[in-house]
């Protein structure tokens, strides 16, 4: 499955719209996985607060937000673009790939709430495949 | 047996206390129908699913999503044994529908992100998860049936 004209031109047109409030999506959907899936807090044990909205949460719900908007500004060579943080993740944080999935699927949850008209069939299915393009890059560098 | 907690329980029944049937369930089907359009697959006879707005506006796509909607009213009136509530819609399934059980996932989060659409920031985190894992369980109910 790869990224049609279409998706990508949807995915810039929808991020463009919505990147402003990337603190409050990325602390909405990191607070979604954490309560929805506890064994992510595997990840985070150094933290003092895992409760949703804690400043830890927030603070790095903005980091995991800024590096999607990064993805899709380099939505047209995201393997080669996103090379630096597939280092990171693959040989530094060590996350377990299935957790992209994970934590996109909070992220598709929390657009659909906060922005319920913008986020129609058809944007979701473009943002979808978008999310499985970046988790794929962000894998590359694993094994 | 699957554990509910009190706040779990009173969780799931605010959700279908709100949840309008004619409105989620077309809409739940059809979102699934574009997003994972393999899916499609199992809709051979119902008329033109060519684009989103054929499928958004099919009729039978829409009665359909109400019907399979409907389906989850047995589990939230037996929540204390929703597996063997599902035996018979289990085989139905496997049997004479012939669909794989991973669909059943991807109807479920299309479900999910449906309601969270309507209820916005009520749609808390922990409401999430008691939502999950009230769908997680109704999904394994109707795979037990398959072999």
């Amino acid at each position: 499955m790869s990224l049609t004209a279409k998706d990508k031109k949807i995915v810039k047109a929808f991020f463009g719209k919505v990147g402003g409030q990337a603190a409050d999506i990325g602390n909405d959907a990191l607070s979604r996985m954490i309560v929805v899936y506890p064994q992510t807090k595997t990840y985070f044990s150094h933290w003092k607060d895992l409760s949703p909205g804690s400043a830890d949460v927030r603070r790095h719900g903005l980091t995991v937000l800024t590096g999607l908007l990064e993805a899709v500004d380099k939505i047209d060579d995201l393997v080669g673009g996103l090379l630096n943080l597939s280092e990171l993740h693959a040989f530094t944080l060590r996350v377990d790939p299935a957790n992209f999935k994970t934590l996109s699927h909070c992220i598709l949850v929390v657009l659909a709430g906060m922005f319920p008209a913008e986020f129609t069939p058809e944007v979701h299915v473009a943002v979808d495949k978008f999310l499985a393009k970046v988790a794929l890059a962000l894998s590359e560098k694993y094994r | 047996m699957v554990e509910w907690t009190a706040e779990e329980r009173s969780i799931i029944s605010e959700i279908f206390s709100k949840l309008d049937y004619d409105d989620v369930g077309p809409k739940c089907l059809s979102r699934c129908l574009i997003v994972y359009p393999w899916t499609q697959r199992y809709f051979g006879g119902f008329g033109n699913l060519y684009n989103a707005e054929a499928i958004l506006s099919n009729p039978m796509i829409a009665a359909h999503g109400i019907t399979v909607l409907h389906g989850l009213d047995r589990a939230l009136n037996n929540m204390d044994d929703i597996k063997n509530t599902y035996t018979q819609l289990s085989e139905l399934h496997s049997e004479k529908l012939h669909v794989d059980p991973t669909n059943f996932t991807l109807l479920a989060d299309c479900l999910t992100i449906v309601i969270a659409a309507k209820m916005g920031t009520n749609f808390t985190p922990d409401m999430q998860a008691a939502w999950q894992k009230f769908l997680s369980v109704v999904v394994s109910a109707l795979g037990r049936q398959y072999h």
